[in-house]
């Protein structure tokens, strides 16, 4: 039973051949063809035929642009940045939750869970009302000559704020699964705290850290509205490619353009899901 | 069978992203004491949160509620306001329940039986959460926009945005579902079947008392992210105020506002104090809703 709970992954074993298809079934699987085709598969596929009909070097010039350069250099460093932190932090939580019992573990449980339950919008807001120029700390902040909104600072944060629990959350469950024995046993036999975690619980869960991992990846290089109200949007300055692809269509009318850099983020989103689909079958098999 | 079933909980919230789970419930109840090194990166923790996630939400209700009570139900009763949380909190409620039906087929479609093509229909459904949201929004503008390739042009529409987050919220209730579906396997369903039951009363008296929990948390979950979704509706909706303007768009544009700047932040705190509120509301269901699973089991 354990592998049901274990991992990222339950939740795709692989369906077992069915003993027959019967009509009903295939009435039910053309309806759901269909509607996620024409709700999904569609849009994607004329996304992608828009962006090219002006042809490849149109798509590279829109690319190649110094703004649009920044702009994927300004989302490399917040999201890898939001990433690393994630990272770290998700580990430490996990290993807190599944290890220890500590007052008030069910009210933190769902802190840091309550962030992906959140508009972008309100999460912009927020910390724009701490850390702003009139917000609770910001007065604090910019006398120590800390700029938090409107630069990278800022950005980092709510970039983090609205990916908490993506590492925790694919983390804790291998944790509970694994047991302590082994640690226990590491401890006994002399090894410190760092040892054990490094020999023994990171190659537990390099899986489901993985997962997690892509997953934050995804969600930062791709958060849109959080950094658009902390960003102050400043184009040239604090524009990440989300940003830009916004800014393109509402203010520069420039659909081409937009196009690229969407297809670039597409194809960063695709290849998220291939990434992580393997890393489920492999855990399931 | 009952250890099955107990897992149910557990596997029906995968840790995908965006996924909200009560992890607490699935937990056993024992574990170590804090040692030295663990209560003070509980401590770290501790205060991480609370600076970036804890601190600022409580900024959001202290200045909503800046001008005292009065100054809040102002906030959020102008009438561009109210018809915007109108707007938002119903077509939530529409996508939700849209999602409950189609949702629970799609999930069943996967699990029971392959089929050509299966594989990549299952990558297919990950494709919204994976997508940046002004992606998304994109992606339907270059489908439905003013010179929409298929002739269907739904900008500036309720219809739009329905549509839009309809393409968000896909994998919530198929991801919820599924798991659960799979867990339960096909033999009870063949039994009834075997025993004449047809394919609808096999689906309403077997199958669907087992999935309920599940359609119920991914209902909820895609309710949650349809109220907070701005990115991927900010192109199609035109934001038109009393049509099309939805809260979290009315939130930003408050922010833009430089004349009344204090006035309007206050405003924008009521409109999202609302929004937080109905969020909190949302993790207490779902709490509720992994509870009863549990105890059922």
């Amino acid at each position: 039973m354990p592998d049901t709970v274990a991992s990222p992954a339950s939740r795709l074993h692989r369906p077992r051949p069915g003993p027959r298809v019967t009509r009903t079934t295939r009435i039910l699987r053309g309806i759901a063809v269909v509607y996620v085709g024409l709700l999904v598969v569609l849009p994607v596929v004329v996304i992608l035929y828009r962006t090219f009909k002006p042809g490849f070097g149109d798509f590279l010039e829109a690319l190649t642009s110094p703004q649009s350069v920044h702009a994927f250099e300004m989302t490399a460093i917040v999201a890898s940045s939001a990433v690393v932190i994630n990272t770290i932090f998700g580990i430490t939580v996990a290993i807190l939750f599944a290890r220890y019992r500590f007052w008030g573990r069910s009210l933190l449980s769902a802190l840091v869970d309550l962030p992906v339950a959140v508009s972008p919008i309100v999460v912009g807001l927020a910390l724009v009302l701490v850390f702003g120029p009139t917000g609770w700390f910001g007065p604090f902040l910019q006398h120590h000559g800390v700029t938090v909104i409107g630069a990278k600072p800022g950005m980092i944060i709510a970039t983090v704020f609205v990916s908490v629990p993506l590492v925790a959350r694919a983390v804790v469950p291998v944790l509970e699964v694994s047991g302590t024995e082994q640690e226990h046993a590491a401890a006994s036999l002399g090894a410190n705290p760092l040892t054990q975690l490094r020999r023994i619980t990171l190659p537990t869960i390099r899986v489901a850290l993985t997962y997690g991992v892509v997953l934050s990846v995804a969600h930062c290089i791709g958060e849109y509205g959080a950094v658009l109200v902390v960003s102050n949007n400043i184009e040239g300055q604090t524009e990440t490619a989300p940003l830009r692809v916004g800014n393109l269509v509402e203010n520069e009318l420039n659909y081409n353009a937009a196009y690229a850099i969407t297809v670039v983020l597409i194809l960063i989103a695709f290849a998220a899901i291939l990434v992580s689909s393997r890393i489920r079958r492999r855990t399931t098999q | 069978m009952t250890l099955q079933l107990d897992a149910v909980p557990a596997a029906a919230a995968p840790p995908a992203a965006g996924t909200v789970t009560r992890a607490s419930r699935s937990r056993p109840k024992s574990g170590l004491p804090l040692r030295p090194a663990s209560a003070i990166s509980l401590g770290v923790v501790v205060t991480w949160m609370s600076l970036v996630v804890l601190i600022p939400l409580a900024a959001v209700a202290a200045t909503a509620l800046d001008g005292g009570w009065n100054a809040f139900v102002d906030g959020i009763t102008q009438p561009a306001t109210a018809a915007a949380l109108r707007l938002t909190i119903g077509l939530s409620i529409v996508v939700a329940l849209i999602n409950a039906a189609m949702g629970t087929l799609v999930a069943w479609v996967l699990v029971r039986g392959r089929f050509l093509g299966a594989s990549i229909f299952e990558m297919v459904i990950d494709i919204p959460f994976a997508l940046p949201t002004i992606v998304a929004g994109l992606v339907m503008l270059a489908l439905y926009g003013g010179d929409s390739p298929i002739g269907i042009t739904v900008v500036g529409t309720r219809t739009g945005l329905l549509v839009t987050l309809l393409f968000v919220t896909l994998p919530f209730t198929v991801r919820t579902v599924q798991p659960v579906l799979t867990d339960i396997g096909q033999d009870v369903e063949e039994a009834a079947a075997s025993l004449g039951a047809r394919p609808f009363a096999v689906f309403r008296r077997i199958t669907l008392p087992q999935i309920l929990p599940a359609v119920a948390s991914g209902t909820v979950l895609s309710f949650a992210r349809a109220i907070g979704e701005y990115g991927s509706v900010v192109l199609i909706s035109s934001n038109l105020p009393f049509r099309t303007e939805i809260a979290s768009s009315v939130i930003y544009g408050k922010l833009q506002d430089a004349d009344q700047a204090a006035r309007s932040t206050q405003q924008a705190a009521a409109i999202a104090t609302i929004l937080l509120v109905v969020s909190a509301l949302v993790l207490i269901l779902l709490g509720v809703i992994g509870r009863r699973t549990a105890r059922h089991a």
